[in-house]
């Protein structure tokens, strides 16, 4: 995967993840040019679409759009899964997520994912495993 | 479920989160940020230490202000503070600033770097973990200078608890991606490659990513885990869906690993063990059995799962290409697929079976749905699943049924978006040459592109079709007729005047014993056109007329009267200015047999690849279709007569423009003496010459613009349909100044724009040429600019070569002329009398100083002509000199850094054997040679 972007109908970014060195120009660049498509989409039209050389794989839940950007060889469903999963994880940690959760806590947002994937690949499915090194980290916080 | 601890402290992120939330406009937003950046750096800056708590907080302000989109320029050091911190989550909180913000300041790299590796020798798994992501996150090369060498120690070591082997696993992925010179490869692979059977299955998961990579590039040394992955697959596969607990996914077991598997497993050809080949056939028929059974779940979490396992598995079938029971099962499920009601099922289908319909055992599997396919064409509401069924109706093409895929592809073009328009154009293009078994259907198909999509006609389509009409003789009558018919219609695409311009310039006289096309009937109906059209297309049409004068001597005075014309002869642009003036000095002066000859039939092209395709594969990226065609073209080699049965390596690098050069003065020996590139294989030039710089062979007429210069130092040196160059030069003595103009013709930007002045080796010893970059951005209509300071240091003989590189559109541009700064624009003219003359060239009159050339003349013998050229190439004329007057003297001396050579010249025409004799005397060898040389070539 080379990034993830959450952003809100209104089209703010709530959370981006670059797997790949750019420059925040570029990064800038991609993020409205991609914000734009993906919002002009109509909702029953299918999650993937052709991008540059790349293939995007979004899905909206509640006010918000998951989009992930990966490469040719890429599996597209494993990738909506991914999505499903993040969201998971996101709404047991904060018990029935809302934007406003990853508003105000974006550095938890940030962390959850950094425990399920790294470096663009997956790192641990088992949502039991996620939660738990997350709960740890939290009771370190004392 | 931990109480989420909102409060955990950060009341004060909260509260001006929840400020800019409230901001009603974006200034008051900025304001509000300004306000805060100011409170910030006065706390930073203050003299009180700040605790931990208050840096934290300050950073993770700093770091929510950024990902808001403004810029931050400091904080960097307090967030490297917070690294060495004892306390996890403000070590957690430094680390994210890190990961989000680190830029190569290389004070702060050691610095941050410094506390990493504290971080992975604490042995804290918590801390250990935080430090290796952060250098997954920021993956620089500093990192994995640093670390590669660590990484794999921690991930092999027995005694690494499992989340940080995963996080080490991943970690060492991202370094090995980005530097992987840095990661040595050694025993801990074949270490490593036994992952695949650890216990815990995340270790699986995340060490399988690892090794598919490295598999990728170094196969050999993998090798093992073909197997390991096998019998992991196999064991998740047969698994109940209970065994894995939470590793199943929605009743799915370990979809994620699944998929990694049958990944790593296409990075080899198939298993070469019975054993486990049988084991793998097994699995994948699993996978494809369990496809028809009835879901477990209603859930699309449970159908996406299971689907995303069953596409990897077909990929892999696919890729192995060697189970025929396989693909064919493979092909009945996407088969299924594209008729479901999910769109995301219908679309992979389609582009799965694309790739299946390269294989020659599932390709008539493929062709059956050809029906449905068409049907997703006229009914899919979502453009990008109708691209798909594009693709995949181009894919399936073959001889049987090109004749309905074209013509439904013409079908759809009429409504097609915007955005596919050129690609289906470039498309069909492709289909109708290569499965023309009758000709007249190619040349119908191309006027129904222009018809339908002009605007969407690339020069290397309607290039194309005059190719092959040239090239064949049976069909230019039909061709003739068919542009002629064509052209009736009261608004026609530029395309198609180009296009009808060049096919009756050439073949109007088949079709001219018919009354109602007659000569003038033709040249009326293009000449009727003419004042609509670009300048391009207008020179195009000149270049018709005077091949009509030829075809059709009953309407030359009508031709001659247009040419003859102000709006023609003293046309503002340069280009058609000169092709009136030409083609009207040539239409009055050379005779029935002259004309015959210059304007004689074009000879046929070269047979070479498509060029249209090698622009269908820039566009697509060169992976996939030249896989596919690759493969297509070996099966259809028997069945097609045409390009497919010329080797693809023929000679040539790029189509020339037939607009460039209509007359083919010159044309069929420059394609062929256009040095070859310096890369084999031209085919993957044209596909690749964008990243490998290339320089382009010179540019098809380069040598005959450049020897228009070698008497005059103004003029236009290039010009195609994009870009002229121009040139202003002056010289005085050894020195000299050129203006270079680059002018874009087009409304659209060139991008990456960078001229490149290239002299060999043994030219730079003698000519020293100095200039500035020019801006790499020349926006549409505009013109830029460079000058280049020229100092002869030596006599020469070649001369410089000027390389134009840029992107137009999406396509990259390469072109090369010869820039014309050659020996004689160092010429000083002197002035002497008779017996001066002579006293000095029986001086010269050493066999090595004189130079003689004796040649026909190209050009007409006007003695005007020839004495203006005398003095344009810089040296005097002497008038009165030679006893015979009908010959022509010339004394001049050229100057370089190191010396000065004296020059005397003798032109002796003769005009009765339209003859010329030119004597060349200097005091230097080398320098009667190019001079001489230089000369001969203008008469």
């Amino acid at each position: 995967m080379q990034f993830m972007l959450l952003f809100s109908r209104q089209g703010k970014l709530r959370l981006q993840k670059w797997y790949v060195p750019l420059s925040d120009k570029e990064k800038k660049k991609i993020t409205r040019e991609l914000v734009q498509t993906v919002l002009a989409r109509k909702p029953k039209m299918c999650s993937f679409l052709e991008w540059r050389d790349l293939k995007i794989v979004y899905k909206r839940y509640a006010s918000l759009y998951f989009c992930c950007a990966i490469e040719d060889q890429d599996n597209e469903l494993i990738t909506l899964e991914i999505i499903h999963r993040y969201v998971e994880l996101l709404d047991k940690y904060f018990g029935s997520v809302c934007e406003l959760d990853i508003i105000f806590n974006f550095e938890k947002a940030y962390f959850i994912l950094d425990e399920f994937l790294l470096g663009g690949e997956v790192q641990e499915t088992s949502k039991k495993n996620v939660l738990k090194a997350i709960e740890q980290a939290d009771l370190l916080q004392e | 479920m931990p109480a989420v601890s909102k409060g955990d402290g950060m009341r004060g992120l909260a509260v001006f989160i929840s400020d800019i939330r409230n901001c009603k406009s974006k200034e008051a937003e900025i304001k509000r940020i300004n306000k805060e950046l100011a409170n910030i750096r006065s706390k930073f800056k203050g003299d009180k230490a700040l605790d931990g708590y208050s840096k934290k907080k300050y950073v993770c302000k700093l770091l929510f202000i950024f990902l808001l989109g403004h810029d931050i320029d400091f904080g960097h050091m307090e967030a490297v503070n917070l690294l060495s911190s004892n306390r996890y989550t403000e070590k957690q909180i430094g680390y994210l600033f890190i990961s989000v913000l680190v830029n190569s300041n290389s004070e702060l790299i050691r610095l941050i770097n410094n506390a990493i590796k504290n971080d992975l020798a604490s042995r804290n798994p918590t801390f250990m973990g935080l430090a290796l992501h952060c250098i997954a996150n920021v993956g620089s090369r500093e990192m994995a200078e640093a670390f590669a060498g660590e990484i794999p120690k921690i991930l092999v070591a027995g005694d690494t608890m499992d989340s940080v082997k995963q996080s080490a696993a991943l970690c060492l992925l991202r370094l090995y991606r980005t530097s992987p010179d840095f990661v040595p490869m050694g025993d801990w692979t074949s270490r490593v490659v036994h992952l695949l059977n650890d216990q815990h299955l995340g270790v699986v998961t995340a060490a399988t990513s690892l090794i598919t990579t490295l598999a990728q590039k170094n196969p050999e040394e993998f090798k093992t885990s073909v197997s390991l992955a096998v019998s992991r697959l196999s064991r998740i596969v047969t698994s109940a869906s209970t065994d894995l607990q939470d590793y199943t996914y929605y009743f799915v077991p370990a979809p994620w690993l699944s998929v990694k598997l049958l990944r790593l497993l296409q990075c080899y050809p198939p298993p070469e063990d019975a054993a486990v080949r049988g084991r793998l056939t097994e699995c994948l028929e699993t996978i494809l059995n369990k496809a028809q059974e009835p879901p477990k779940s209603k859930k699309v979490q449970h159908s996406n799962a299971k689907n995303a396992v069953l596409f990897e598995a077909i990929s892999l079938i696919i890729h192995h290409d060697s189970e025929p029971n396989l693909l064919v099962r493979a092909c009945n499920q996407l088969g299924q697929f594209l008729q479901h009601r999910e769109t995301n099922l219908r679309y992979l289908a389609l582009e799965s079976m694309c790739t299946l319909a390269s294989s020659e055992f599932s390709h008539e599997a493929v062709k059956t749905h050809i029906e449905t396919v068409i049907n997703a064409l006229k009914t899919e509401r979502d453009v990008s699943v109708r691209q798909r069924a594009v693709d995949l109706l181009y894919a399936m093409c073959d001889r049987s049924n090109a004749q309905q895929i074209v013509a439904e592809m013409l079908n759809y073009l009429e409504t097609a978006d915007y955005s596919i328009r050129e690609e289906i154009v470039l498309k069909v293009a492709i289909l109708a040459e290569k499965y023309a078994v009758d000709y007249t259907w190619y040349v119908d198909t191309i006027l129904n592109l222009i018809r339908i999509a002009g605007d969407y006609v690339s020069e290397e389509v309607w290039y194309r079709v005059i190719q092959i009409v040239i090239n064949r003789d049976d069909v230019q009558g039909y061709a003739a007729k068919t542009v002629f018919e064509a052209l009736q219609a009261p608004a026609c695409h530029e395309n198609l005047v180009k296009v009808g311009g060049y096919i009756l310039g050439e073949f109007g006289n088949l079709i001219a014993g018919d009354p109602r096309s007659s000569p003038l009937i033709q040249f009326n109906l293009l000449h009727s056109k003419f004042h609509l059209c670009s300048v391009p297309t207008r020179a195009l049409l000149l270049s018709t007329y005077i091949k009509f004068v030829n075809l059709f001597p009953e309407i030359k005075t009508t031709i001659q009267d247009v040419l003859r014309s102000d709006s023609q002869l003293k046309n503002a642009d340069v280009e058609l200015q000169q092709r009136a003036v030409e083609y009207l000095r040539l239409s009055t002066i050379a005779s029935t047999d002259i004309l015959a000859t210059v304007l004689e039939e074009m000879p046929p092209f070269p047979e070479r690849e498509s060029s249209i395709l090698a622009k269908l594969k820039k566009k697509k990226g060169p992976g996939t279709v030249t896989d596919l065609e690759e493969i297509k073209k070996e099966r259809n080699s028997d069945v097609n007569g045409g390009t497919e049965s010329t080797p693809v390596n023929a000679s040539t690098v790029s189509t020339p423009s037939p607009s460039a050069d209509l007359l083919g003065l010159g044309a069929a020996p420059l394609t062929s003496s256009a040095p070859p590139p310096s890369t084999t294989g031209s085919l993957l030039v044209d596909v690749f010459s964008d990243s490998a710089s290339v320089v382009a062979p010179l540019a098809p007429g380069s040598e005959d613009n450049f020897a228009r210069f070698v008497c005059k130092n103004n003029g236009v040196l290039f010009e195609n349909q994009l870009l002229q160059i121009g040139l202003k030069s002056e010289f005085r003595q050894n020195l000299g100044r050129m203006f270079i103009f680059y002018g874009n013709k087009t409304s659209t930007q060139f991008l990456n724009f960078t001229p490149t002045l290239i002299c060999s080796d043994e030219l730079q010893s003698s000519l020293n040429l100095q200039t500035k970059p020019v801006d790499p951005t020349v926006d549409g209509g505009a013109q830029v600019q460079q000058v280049v300071n020229i100092e002869c240091i030596s006599d020469f003989m070649e001369a410089p070569i000027l390389n134009i590189q840029f992107r137009y559109g999406g396509t990259f541009q390469n072109i090369s002329v010869k820039l014309p700064i050659t020996l004689n624009k160092f010429f000083q003219p002197t002035e002497m009398a008779s017996q001066d003359f002579f006293q000095r060239w029986k001086q010269l009159s050493n066999p090595q100083q004189e130079m003689q050339n004796i040649f026909k003349a190209k050009h007409p013998m006007d003695t005007e002509i020839t004495k203006a050229k005398i003095i344009g190439f810089g040296s005097a004329l002497l008038e009165e000199v030679d006893p015979n007057p009908a010959n022509f003297v010339g004394a001049g001396i050229i100057h370089t850094k190191t010396t000065q050579i004296g020059c005397l010249l003798r032109l002796e025409p003769n005009l009765q054997a339209q003859m010329y004799r030119l004597t060349l005397r200097t005091s230097k060898e080398t320098v009667s040679q190019r001079l001489c040389e230089l000369l001969s070539e203008q008469f």
